[in-house]
């Protein structure tokens, strides 16, 4: 089907939702029309530029900004030292997952000491870009360096600590292991067991715009508004009043057109705090925009974990108990989130298969890199990741087919509710009826043939085909269930909903969008409640005075919380215009029905009173029940009673050339499920997006350090961001599986692509390798590692024959 | 140094800093923002926009090269309606955040202008120089085939 205008023509309920609506967002974005920060000019404005340590850790001797003052065009220049009572609070950590937790005093401005390449040590601010950017290069800081620490293992030794006054590296240690027991004595008693070590190397989350923030003073009023390239500007406005001390009264945080997050504008940074505080000390406007070689370093960094993970399986192959040991890389300092990422996959690690018993446990270690945090999927496709490379593992322990051994494993159809071992209650799923669909759009039997041909014929070209079976948690989420997590605020969402004097509506959301649409999907929401048009309904979002409550968007949260939120506000507002249109009908409320846009008394359709009328009589009060209230507006704070489970299989079909270790993705099948669909146009496209960035953990990508700290992918040219060239079209589908704990059956679908694809890809690549004595490979799988553990399989075979 | 130029159909003089790149002289000094920034090592082709009906990276030149040549922003692609390469990523959904569409845009209706019906392989060749994080390039690459059916794709307007 293509999409097509018409096909949201309003009727009765129900006649909008699951359809392919074409996005309102786009002509602006399509025209040049839409304004990033870095678009927003100010007369007066002032620039920002930073000076950031040229050594991964060191102590800062001194700081000499003399040169940079000089220069033509600087209005300013600061070192830490000079800004150091400028804060009125740290920077912010809100998860503190353990009370034990260590944690560094963090400032926007590095004081005495650096800890990563991101840190910085000076501001100057100028009336250019150009003469800001001189300006930090004159600025001459001399340092006497520590060493750096990147390895993780070697950070846990202690043998050289990133920050002293902590006296370790470790930073905590959390666990979830509800019965050891039971899992050891699985494990003594298992057929067949299973131990991997997997790395989950750091990747660079890459949104196409770098970070950027303009805080605009209104000196003598003494408010803020502050422009931020960010994902979560409601949470961003408490920060920015914690940590400036200004009421937070006093500022409105505005999310205009921002280009991507996945993760990395979920966060709170220096740049942010700084500008607003300099603002207010220099009375003027402040912009400073992120140049990408500083986006390389200074905003946060995705996974980096060392994950270890043992199976116990009875001698048909049936699990009967995972232990999990994970090494966290926190990088310097804890970040918004930092801690919590791993704990996010900790519930995880049991997959879609029905495992009897369970424990986690995570070490979490300060490295001298840039801080880790939320990078789409945090945390789950790091456990979906091992979960579904070590039961491919065991599969090959076996002896049997991966997709015998997933469907040997699957927690069946009528198991649910499932209560997991880890302590999560999945509310549906069907995942052999997805796997199904995968195998059947692959032609999976067709693949082991042509696969079995070409081993056989010894090709040079060989197949390797992964499958990918995943669940995961979304819908961040039940506050009660944070709080069990020592997360600091609740995961709740709000919506308004407004029926305007001349009928139009008002959607007032709490999300954040950055590309996912929601100003098309929420409107398709409400309309389809009101049986009214999209096109007749705004969307408002991403800006504080407007928004003022919000948990902004992440963690595929902002449909399956804030997407029902607007359903809930809607019917709110339907139900006192129902009461209304009752009073101007002179008929029995329950007696109406609403359609295309009208109450309607049922049994007599000539009775019927227009909502845009209703609105009008709620706006002028002239007529309303005695005791009502004018206008139509309700809002609903939203807090989700569990999280919501989407899940998938995902098969992956790569070529490998055995004589360079080079790999083609020739077809990757994709098919998810994420319960009912608002628009499948716009889910098919994140599914696509998180497909390749799966992928691309898999085949490209990677943040790597020299010994010394350095980053040596710090541009666009040595980090591997694939184009289009390197990629297949996608064969998707999906199953639909409603969700039982939300009025509109959804669950969220920004990460699920993420989640499924890197260990489908991993595991099509291993699986090509098999015949070569190949049973393990690290991500990035490039060709030197490939040709590399060819090379060596082969060496360590003839050394075995020679034995 | 003074540059005159034709930027989407207008003639534009300016006194500029030698070392202006022309991104920066089309967002700041004329405020045509549309072309964005995503890098500092021209990587990304967020710049794009078309000099002489070619596709160039704005940032890999100083405004002073660009003296004398006509260029085309995304600015200046659309009239009343959409231009077709724009209407076909609305209709196919080839872009999210929207931030590498402008310099997405400008490379397709190059490549279309040069290859009128590209198979499949020549529009993620011909695209290899424009990054996208979001999309995934599945839909940006179906949007380009399908400009390529809404015969006849015009060449983007260059000032006469
Ligand atoms: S900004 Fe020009 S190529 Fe990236
Ligand atoms: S649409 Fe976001 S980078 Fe392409």
């Amino acid at each position: 089907m293509t999409a097509t205008e018409a096909t949201t023509a309003p009727g009765s309920a129900g006649a909008v939702l699951g359809t392919r609506r074409l996005r309102t967002e786009d002509p602006p974005l399509l025209t040049g029309e839409s304004l990033f920060v870095a678009d927003i000019k100010l007369s007066g404005c002032l620039h920002l530029a930073l000076v950031r340590s040229t050594v991964a850790h060191g102590r800062i001797l001194s700081v000499d900004l003399g040169p940079a003052k000089s220069m033509p065009g600087v209005v300013a220049a600061f070192s830490g030292a000079d800004l150091k009572d400028a804060w009125a609070a740290p920077m912010p950590c809100a998860w503190p997952v353990t009370a034990d937790m260590l944690s560094p005093t963090h400032l926007p401005l590095a004081v005495e000491t650096v800890a990563y390449l991101g840190d910085a040590v000076a501001a100057v601010v100028a009336e250019s870009e150009y003469a800001a950017r001189d300006a930090a290069d004159a600025v001459v800081v001399e340092y006497d360096p520590l060493p750096a620490v990147i390895h993780l293992e070697d950070a846990l030794s202690d043998r050289n600590l990133v920050h002293e006054e902590l006296g370790t590296n470790s930073s905590y240690t959390w666990e979830l292991s509800p019965d050891p027991v039971a899992v050891e004595a699985a494990f003594a008693a298992a057929a067949h067991t299973v131990s991997k070590r997997y790395v989950q190397q750091r990747l660079i989350p890459s949104a196409m715009e770098p970070r950027g923030v303009l805080v605009v003073p209104h000196p003598y009023g003494g408010e803020y508004t502050v422009y931020s390239a960010t994902q979560i500007p409601h949470i961003l406005k408490i920060m920015l009043a914690i940590t400036t001390g200004i009421p937070e009264t006093s500022l409105r945080v505005i999310a205009p057109s921002v280009g991507g997050g996945f993760g990395s504008k979920l966060n709170v940074y220096a740049e942010e705090i700084l500008a607003v505080v300099l603002a207010q000390r220099l009375r003027r406007p402040i912009r400073w925009v992120e140049e990408r070689s500083e986006n390389s370093v200074a905003t946060i960094q995705g996974r980096g974990q060392i994950q270890h993970i043992d199976l116990a399986a009875d001698s048909g192959g049936k699990i009967t108990a995972i232990r999990v040991k994970l090494l966290a890389d926190m990088g310097a300092y804890l970040q918004l989130v930092t801690p919590g990422v791993p704990l996010l996959g900790a519930f995880l690690y049991t997959g879609v298969y029905d495992v009897p018993a369970y424990s986690f446990s995570c070490t979490s270690v300060f490295t001298t890199m840039t801080p880790t945090d939320a990078y789409r999927g945090a945390g789950r496709p790091e456990a979906t990741y091992a979960i579904e490379r070590a039961i491919d593992a065991l599969a090959a322990e076996v002896g049997v087919d991966p997709v015998e051994i997933r469907r040997r494993n699957f927690v069946r159809e009528e198991q649910f509710p499932y209560a997991s071992v880890a302590g999560l209650v999945y509310d549906t799923g069907r995942y052999a009826l997805a796997l199904d669909k995968a195998l059947d759009i692959a032609g999976y039997q067709g693949l082991r043939d042509e696969q079995a041909r070409r081993r056989q014929a010894g090709e040079t070209k060989q197949l390797g085909i992964g499958v990918s079976s995943y669940m995961e948690m979304c819908g961040l989420a039940p506050s009660r269930v944070l709080g069990s997590l020592n997360y600091t605020a609740g995961g709740w969402e709000a919506a308004t909903v407004r029926l305007l004097p001349t009928g139009k509506v008002q959607v007032v959301t709490g999300t954040s969008p950055h590309g996912q649409g929601h100003e098309t999907a929420w409107a398709m929401i409400a309309a389809d409640r009101l049986t009214m048009s999209p096109d007749d309904i705004e969307v408002i979002h991403s800006d504080t005075a407007m928004a003022p409550y919000g948990m902004d968007t992440y963690g595929s949260r902002s449909l399956p919380v804030g997407g029902v939120a607007v359903a809930l506000a809607t019917d709110k507002v339907i139900d006192k215009a129902r009461e209304i249109a009752a009073h101007l009908l002179e008929a029995a409320a329950e007696d109406l029905e609403l359609t295309d846009g009208s109450f309607r008394v049922k049994g007599s359709p000539t009775m019927e009173v227009a909502l845009g009328a209703v609105a009008f009589e709620a706006f002028s009060a002239h007529n309303l029940p005695d005791g009502m209230e004018p206008n139509l507006e309700a809002s609903v704070h939203y807090d989700p009673p569990n999280f919501s489970f989407p899940f998938g299989t995902h098969i992956a079909v790569v070529e490998l050339d055995t004589d360079t270790g080079q790999v083609r993705l020739n077809r990757y099948i994709a098919v998810d499920d994420c319960g009912n669909q608002v628009n499948p146009l716009i889910v098919e496209g994140q599914v696509h997006g998180g497909i390749v960035q799966g992928v691309a953990q898999a085949m490209w990508e990677e943040a790597l350090y020299d010994d010394d700290g350095n980053l040596l992918t710090s541009t666009m040219i040595d980090y591997l961001v694939p184009a289009a060239s390197e990629l297949p079209s996608f064969e998707t589908a999906s199953t639909i599986t409603p969700s039982t704990t939300n009025v509109l059956g959804v669950k969220g679908v920004g990460e699920a692509g993420t989640i499924g694809s890197a260990p489908a890809v991993m595991n099509a690549i291993v699986d090509a390798l098999s015949p070569f004595g190949v049973t393990d490979l690290d991500m990035p799988a490039t060709p030197e590692r490939i040709w590399r553990a060819m090379a060596q399989a082969s060496a360590m075979a003839q050394a075995e024959g020679e034995a | 140094m003074r540059v005159s130029l034709t930027v989407n159909g207008k003639l534009r003089e300016s006194e500029v800093e030698p070392r202006l790149l022309l991104v920066h002289f089309l967002r700041d000094v004329l405020g045509l923002t549309g072309t964005n920034i995503g890098c500092d090592t021209s990587s990304c082709g967020a710049c794009t926009v078309l000099i002489g009906g070619d596709s160039v990276k704005s940032c890999t030149m100083l405004a002073v090269q660009a003296d004398g040549t006509e260029i085309t922003t995304i600015e200046g692609l659309a009239g009343e309606a959409l231009h077709p390469v724009q209407e076909a990523f609305r209709q196919n959904h080839g872009l999210q955040c929207g931030y590498c569409t402008p310099g997405m845009v400008m490379a397709a209706a190059s490549l279309l202008a040069e290859q009128p019906h590209p198979s499949e392989e020549e529009v993620r060749a011909g695209l290899e120089g424009n990054l996208c994080r979001c999309t995934g390039y599945h839909n940006i690459v179906k949007s380009v085939l399908a400009a390529a059916d809404m015969a006849p794709v015009p060449a983007p307007a260059v000032a006469s």
